[in-house]
């Protein structure tokens, strides 16, 4: 109402602008653009996925893929059934989560809650370095140090190639993801419910796992989740470490071939672009492409719905 | 009664105890991902120590002569490829987050939409940014296996970092300073480049280089980008072949013979070092520029 008062009164005062401002909406446009890439990508890497895929499943059955036990697309008469690649993944998934999600809870626990400020000033950055290292240089020190060094000695009939250690590795690697999620979780739950706990009796130890973990408890999922998605979606480690041998076996101590040891093989040749071989990189890129999406949008939804519940 | 007996009192037999195996145990976990930091540092320093000489820059590449062979063409390939990444990430990746940030309308189911794309995008595995450049810009744009196929992906990869972090820097600029600028008669636009995006610069440099680094240490989607062949000469233009340090890496662990592994880990100790250089001029940003509002 007074805005009114002010445009109508006072006319060689207005305060709306002068002249259209046509630079103004070309650049809005621009950067819209600029956003919209982000789209585009996602798109982008959908039918990049989706085309070469339905021609690969026009000449190889869907079912024949994901519940076929022999994966040999090399052969002359190569046989796609991709629950070899699929246990690979998981075998090796598992180890490094079976690592990471004890290391990095206990680790972010230990930041959140015991860790002086001067002692987390220190060991904060030296995890984020963690982080920081590129995956082949994790590969190589798995395999030249881990794999020959060490498991040797513990395993004597460890294969040169074997899922053990590119797990192990792959679970350090993991550690700085899920805690410094968590430890942004556990930072956000509010002061005055670790002091009631407090007040009530409460020791460190209790407050921590009974009211800080529960309380962060969708934020500390979320932290897993992903953990697990990057797990899945990790190259070098297995494609140095791991070995490139298709088996459908959970011994952790032989070689094993995952979905993106084969895409990183088979893509790393010359394949000619309408072959089958050159398709097959495309129908485990899509399977590998779904499973983290799912486990990544499952994650932000935590996230979100834990931020909501705490501002 | 001691200090410690009233406490055990209180809280019940064994709980103290208890409390402190819990700390140390937590303590222990965090200590094992610095361990291994630690001992993977020192053991590629040891390891690569005997040929981390000048014969790594000045020479090319090799899978036969270990002895000459050193990791020049990785290098400038390493800087071409980077460099093209920067300068296509860079300007998208602010553009991209100066809209989302101040001016598209906030909750919005569009903006939520591409919030929510963003984030899914950061979390996409590497590999299958290297299908996609595989698929559209070497095959179908026909550019092939050249520098600019490989920056054109990484810039892909890294800018839901940039957007991401660029995001967080222009937040921290108080509501005030925008105000004051568009009371003044300022336009949005005007605002945005003159006072918020210049406030929000070393939040932003720092952002850039960390994402940079992590696209330097990259290897998985070049190892469908054409990376793999052995290069031995350095890259002339956008449209050359290239290789980068960590593929080199990559193709000397796959040798079996001991001096090729040697080569492998003095090459990842100049990988390592440039990382840590940058990663010492976004610290060193973040620390001089620091603004307090």
């Amino acid at each position: 109402m007074a805005l009114n008062t002010v445009d109508e009164t006072a006319e060689g005062l207005s305060l709306r602008q002068s002249h259209p401002r046509y630079g103004e909406k070309v650049i809005r446009i621009i950067l819209f653009a600029a956003a919209f890439v982000s789209i585009v990508t996602t798109f982008g890497i959908l039918i990049s996925l989706l085309i070469p895929s339905i021609e690969f499943f026009l000449e190889v059955p869907i079912t024949d893929f994901l519940f076929g036990t022999t994966w040999t697309p090399l052969f002359n008469d190569g046989e796609f059934g991709v629950l070899p690649l699929l246990s690979g993944t998981i075998v090796i998934t598992v180890i490094a989560i079976a690592v990471a999600i004890p290391l990095g809870l206990g680790a972010s626990i230990y930041l959140s809650e015991y860790a002086s400020s001067r002692v987390r000033k220190v060991l904060k950055p030296t995890l984020e370095v963690l982080a920081g290292i590129p995956t082949v240089v994790f590969g190589f020190f798995a395999l030249e140090f881990l794999t020959q060094l060490v498991l040797i000695k513990i395993f004597p009939g460890i294969e040169v190639f074997n899922a053990l250690s590119a797990g192990l590795i792959m679970g350090i690697m993991i550690i700085p993801t899920i805690a410094s999620l968590s430890e942004d979780a556990m930072a956000a739950v509010p002061s005055g419910l670790r002091d009631g706990a407090y007040a009530l009796g409460s020791t460190k130890r209790q407050t921590a796992m009974k009211v800080v973990i529960p309380a962060a408890l969708s934020g500390i999922v979320a932290a897993f989740v992903l953990g697990i998605s990057r797990a899945i979606g990790e190259t070098m480690i297995v494609t140095i470490a791991a070995g490139l041998q298709p088996q459908l076996s959970f011994n952790p101590l032989i070689g094993m071939q995952t979905m993106t040891s084969y895409i990183a093989a088979a893509g790393s040749g010359d394949l000619a672009t309408g072959s089958i071989e050159y398709k097959s990189i495309f129908a485990v890129g899509m399977l590998l492409f779904i499973l983290t999406f799912v486990m990544n949008i499952f994650s932000i939804r935590l996230v979100r719905r834990f931020r909501q519940a705490y501002q | 009664m001691s200090h410690t007996q009233i406490e055990n009192q209180l809280a019940g037999r064994g709980t103290l105890l208890r409390d402190r195996v819990f700390m140390w145990s937590l303590f222990v976990s965090l200590a094992i991902g610095v361990l291994t930091l630690a001992v993977l540092l020192i053991y590629v320093t040891v390891k690569g120590w005997p040929r981390l000489d000048i014969r790594l820059f000045t020479n090319m590449p090799s899978v036969r002569d270990a002895e000459n062979a050193g990791a020049q063409s990785a290098i400038t390939g390493t800087i071409w490829v980077i460099s093209f990444t920067a300068l296509i990430a860079l300007p998208t990746g602010v553009l991209a987050a100066l809209h989302l940030e101040e001016f598209a309308r906030p909750d919005s189911r569009f903006q939520r939409f591409i919030e929510v794309n963003i984030q899914n995008l950061a979390a996409v595995p590497s590999i299958v940014y290297g299908i996609l450049g595989l698929a559209v810009f070497a095959r179908a744009l026909a550019l092939g296996q050249s520098v600019i196929t490989a920056s054109l992906t990484l810039a892909l990869l890294v800018l839901p970092v940039i957007i991401i972090s660029t995001r967080e820097a222009l937040r921290a600029v108080p509501r005030n300073i925008r105000d004051g600028s568009l009371a003044l008669g300022a336009t949005e636009w005007q605002t945005a480049y003159r006072q918020t995006l210049p406030a929000a610069i070393p939040g932003i440099a720092t952002g850039t280089i960390l994402a940079l680094s992590r696209a330097i240490g990259e290897a998985a989607p070049l190892l469908l980008l054409g990376a793999v062949s052995f290069i031995t000469f350095n890259p002339d233009g956008v449209l050359s072949g290239y290789t980068t340090l960590p593929i080199q890496i990559f193709n000397w662990t796959k040798e079996s013979r001991e001096e090729f592994q040697v080569l492998a880990a003095a090459t990842i100790v100049v990988l390592l070092l440039l990382l840590l250089a940058m990663n010492f001029v976004a610290i060193w940003i973040r620390n001089r520029t620091q603004k307090r509002w």
